[in-house]
Formats: C-alpha cells, sequence, structure tokens
C-alpha cells in the first residue's frame, strides 16, 4: 500500500531524495528551491541517508562537486532555481557532454532583473540547449514522480545525460497538496544501485576524463550526445510504463487532457496545466470543445508526436512562461510550430507569453485565450501571433 | 586497452565524452605540429650537464641509459625555445 501524505512541492522531492539515498548532495541554497538541501541536510544530521551532503560556497561550485562526485562513480543529485541555475551554466555543458548522468531539482523561477524571486520558466528555457532532459511537473506528485524516474533514465547506457525535473517556484514548491509517496524499500528496488562502466576510481581501469577535444572530435562527441537525446525518449517511454506498473500513475511525453474530440486547445507546462484543466472542464459544460496538451518531456523534445496529437484541431495557442525576447514566439511555441511543419500539419496556431515574474495566471485568463482561439477556430486567421496574457497595456 | 580513435573514427565507433580508457596517454599527443622555431642540437658543445631535459615541458628531449641526453625528438617540441635558455654552453640554438 502507497502512503497517503500531504507535503509541498519542495518537502516531496526531498522525500524522494532521501528514498533514493544518493552517494553525493551538493547545493546551495536559493529561493525557491532552498528547502530541498534544507531538509535533506536535516535527512543527514539524523543519519535518515548515509549521503556525502557538500556545503559549497556557490551553484557553480555544486554543479562542480556533482560531476566530480558522479565522474568518480557516485551518484549525485542537486537543486536550485533561477540564478542558482545561471551560475551553473559553464558546469551544465561540462556535466551534459562528459555524459554524467546528474539528477537537478530545478525550481522554476525568474531569472534577474531587475531582482524577481517569483516563478516563470525563464531559468529552464535558458538551460534548453545546454544537453540535460528536462521534465516538468504539474504538481507536487509529478515533482516527486519525476524524481524517482530521474535516475533510471539518466543512468541509462544508451542514455547517460543528466536530468533536471523542473517544477513551478512557490505555486507548487510551497503549496501543500495530497500525495502518494512509494514505500522505502519500493523505491529503492524500482531506483536501484548505480553501476557506471567507467568512473574515475576504479583502480582496475585507469582513465581520462574530458580531455582536449579539437577540430577532428568534438562534432562526433556533440553527435553522440544528439544520439542519446534521441535514445532518451524511447528510455523515458519504458521507464514511465514500468512506473506506471508500481504506482498506476500514467506518464509518457504528454499529458492529453479532453483533446481527442476537441477544436481548440491549449499547449502549457508545469502548473497552468492545472488551471487550464478546471478551465476546459468549465468550458466543456457549455459546449465549447475545448482540450489541454501538457508538455512533461520537453528535452528531449517530442516534435514529431506533438504534432500527432495536435493534427486535428482548428486552432492552437502554445503558453510560455518565459519570453524568448527574439521578436517572434516563445520557446515552446517555437519547438510545436517546427514539430507541426516538419510533419505537414498546418493548424492555426498563436503563442502567449503569459506568467512572467510570478505574474498569477487564472482561469478567466485562460478562458481568455479559449475566447480568441475560437475566434481564430472560425475565421482562420491567427491575427497577430505573438500575443500577451496579463500584462498591462496589452488587450 | 581501448580501440585506436582517430580522425577518421565514426561518432558511432568513440568514447562518449571523448574518454580514453588507458594510462599515460600523452604519449599519444604530438603536439610538434604546433611549431613555429625548431632547436638545434650542437652535440659538440654539450658537456651533459643535465640542466636541458627538466625545464622541457613536454617529452621533446630524450635521455638515455647512460643518462646522457640524445637528440630532439620533434614530435613532442612545441619550439619554445626554453632549452636553449638555460644551455650554459650554447649547445642548443633555435633557428
Amino acid at each position: 500500500m502507497s502512503i497517503r501524505e500531504r507535503l509541498s512541492g519542495n518537502e516531496a522531492v526531498s522525500i524522494a531524495m532521501k528514498q533514493i539515498n544518493p552517494d553525493v548532495v551538493a547545493a546551495f541554497p536559493i529561493t525557491p528551491s532552498t528547502e530541498i538541501p534544507q531538509y535533506f541536510s536535516t535527512f543527514v544530521s539524523n543519519g535518515a541517508v548515509d549521503t556525502e551532503f557538500v556545503a559549497v560556497e556557490s551553484e557553480h561550485s555544486a554543479m562542480s562537486a556533482c560531476i566530480g562526485a558522479e565522474a568518480a562513480g557516485a551518484r549525485a543529485m542537486t537543486a536550485t532555481s533561477a540564478n542558482g541555475l545561471s551560475l551553473m551554466w559553464e558546469m551544465l555543458y561540462i556535466a551534459s557532454s562528459l555524459r554524467l548522468p546528474i539528477v537537478m531539482s530545478l525550481v522554476n523561477r525568474a531569472v534577474s532583473g531587475p531582482l524577481n524571486i517569483h516563478n516563470d520558466h525563464s531559468d529552464a528555457m535558458g538551460a534548453r540547449d545546454s544537453g540535460w532532459i528536462q521534465l516538468f511537473s504539474e504538481n507536487n506528485q509529478e515533482a516527486y514522480d519525476n524524481i524517482l524516474m530521474a535516475h533510471r533514465i539518466a543512468e541509462h547506457k544508451d542514455v547517460l545525460l543528466p536530468l533536471m525535473v523542473c517544477q513551478d517556484g512557490f505555486i507548487t514548491s510551497h503549496s501543500i497538496e495530497n500525495i502518494e509517496l512509494l514505500e522505502d524499500e519500493k523505491v529503492k528496488s524500482f531506483v536501484g544501485t548505480y553501476k557506471p562502466e567507467h568512473y574515475l576510481l576504479n583502480d582496475k581501469e585507469p582513465i581520462a576524463i574530458g580531455p582536449l577535444d579539437l577540430q577532428s572530435y568534438l562534432f562526433e562527441h556533440k553527435r553522440q550526445q544528439s544520439e542519446a537525446m534521441r535514445n532518451a525518449k524511447r528510455v523515458i517511454l519504458e521507464v514511465s510504463e514500468e512506473f506506471e506498473k508500481l504506482t498506476g500513475r500514467h506518464y509518457g511525453f504528454f499529458e492529453e487532457y479532453k483533446l481527442s474530440d476537441a477544436e481548440i486547445a491549449v499547449v502549457c507546462m508545469n502548473s497552468t496545466a492545472g488551471t487550464a484543466k478546471y478551465t476546459v472542464d468549465e468550458l466543456r459544460k457549455n459546449g465549447i470543445k475545448a482540450g489541454l496538451l501538457k508538455i512533461r518531456c520537453f528535452r528531449p523534445f517530442p516534435a514529431e508526436e506533438v504534432a500527432n496529437s495536435l493534427k486535428h484541431l482548428k486552432a492552437i495557442a502554445v503558453l510560455d512562461k518565459a519570453d524568448s525576447l527574439n521578436a517572434a514566439g516563445g520557446a515552446l511555441y517555437e519547438d510545436v510550430v517546427a514539430g507541426m511543419f516538419t510533419s505537414n500539419i498546418h493548424v492555426p496556431t498563436i503563442n502567449y507569453v503569459y506568467g512572467i515574474g510570478g505574474r498569477d495566471t487564472k482561469s478567466t485568463d485562460i478562458e481568455k485565450v479559449f475566447s480568441e482561439l475560437s475566434t481564430v477556430a472560425k475565421t482562420g486567421d491567427i491575427g497577430n501571433p505573438y500575443r500577451y496574457l496579463g500584462v498591462r497595456g496589452e488587450n | 586497452m581501448s580501440t585506436p580513435i582517430d580522425s577518421n573514427t565514426s561518432w558511432k565507433d568513440m568514447t562518449i565524452g571523448g574518454n580514453i580508457y588507458d594510462a599515460g596517454n600523452a604519449r599519444n599527443f604530438t603536439t610538434g605540429d604546433w611549431r613555429s622555431v625548431k632547436p638545434i642540437y650542437l652535440a659538440e658543445k654539450c658537456k651533459q650537464c643535465g640542466l636541458c631535459f627538466p625545464v622541457c615541458p613536454d617529452d621533446a628531449i630524450p635521455v638515455n641509459k647512460e643518462q646522457k641526453r640524445e637528440n630532439f625528438n620533434y614530435d613532442y617540441c612545441k619550439g619554445c625555445g626554453v632549452c636553449a635558455k638555460v644551455c650554459p654552453f650554447g649547445a642548443i640554438i633555435m633557428e
């Protein structure tokens, strides 16, 4: 029997980490992810885990320590947010290119400036090309479940890539909700022990990691990373299927909510999906065929699968909780429309940048999106494709 | 012992992340093609004082079993000229 609890998103993640009992956790506190290393350090102090907890002096050091630990042959985890992730920037690329399956909990927050500690996805979107797998979580349950699946995906021999599990800062990280936890023993047997094939502390095989990689070699190593990201698609589905057998909870690349018979739909990630589900239900009471596609797996991006699940719609709105500031669309929008175009699927699709810096996104906001989508569906004219939701000065 | 990798190896056959699964592999990395000038060894002026080979930052001055230096191994010589600077007898010139 699973354990029924009520936990915040940060508590859920730290309990998942306790159950995983990694060899090393190196982290530096930053709002809103601070509680994760804070709770975890109490588990270390109380002897609930036998993890080496490294209280580093910066996030650059946190990621460096994780890289060192993972290269040595240990299982390493960390947590951060926003500017903490920014300070890890250099090391994020080292971690992925050295193929070290580090697992990070990224509690999404606006990257300054001006200074803001609240939720948007600008931190995760900034790291979207860093070679990390990125899984997004609607609520505390998904954040917990994604962390439990993370090592199985990241450490798979055909993948060997670092992985970050995203959840919305404060909105889910600090909100207490009901959750179903697995028993410690079940987590232990599901996650398994980390057995790297090559590692620095193996005295039977002295190796060099991260050597000079000039014009004749780097391209091939990047091609390998790209292949690993493609392989990750298969492995994510395999691990998710195994997880479903254990828990009954289904995960894929994305969740389709009332999408199969929908005419208009919203595409979004993380907690906004919860608000969107409520809005879809409300609109359906009035006979409006609204639907939702909630992306869980943003890197690798399941372009073909997303395109396929959206092909029957009359109009689509992609909601980006980060502005790419590129005089065009947000990152999710561009990936979705590029995926559809490549699959020769042409559905009128508009983009909304929303919720920046923790701006509240209410069901009435999502209703407004659906109402504008109805017009697009009716006329087939997308008008301005690059729209804003909830910013003053726009209609 | 890992499979040799060179600039014709496909990405499918390379080790991930450029990992090298052999110890002492720096010997396989010849740096001699970086050179713009090279040291010339004048054996007749050399007193075998032993000052040159410890300052070589690579492996360009071989020392034999009799503890005597031999001619340069240009595969590892970057032409930095430190050996010529340190030689008190003018037995190494750069050209």
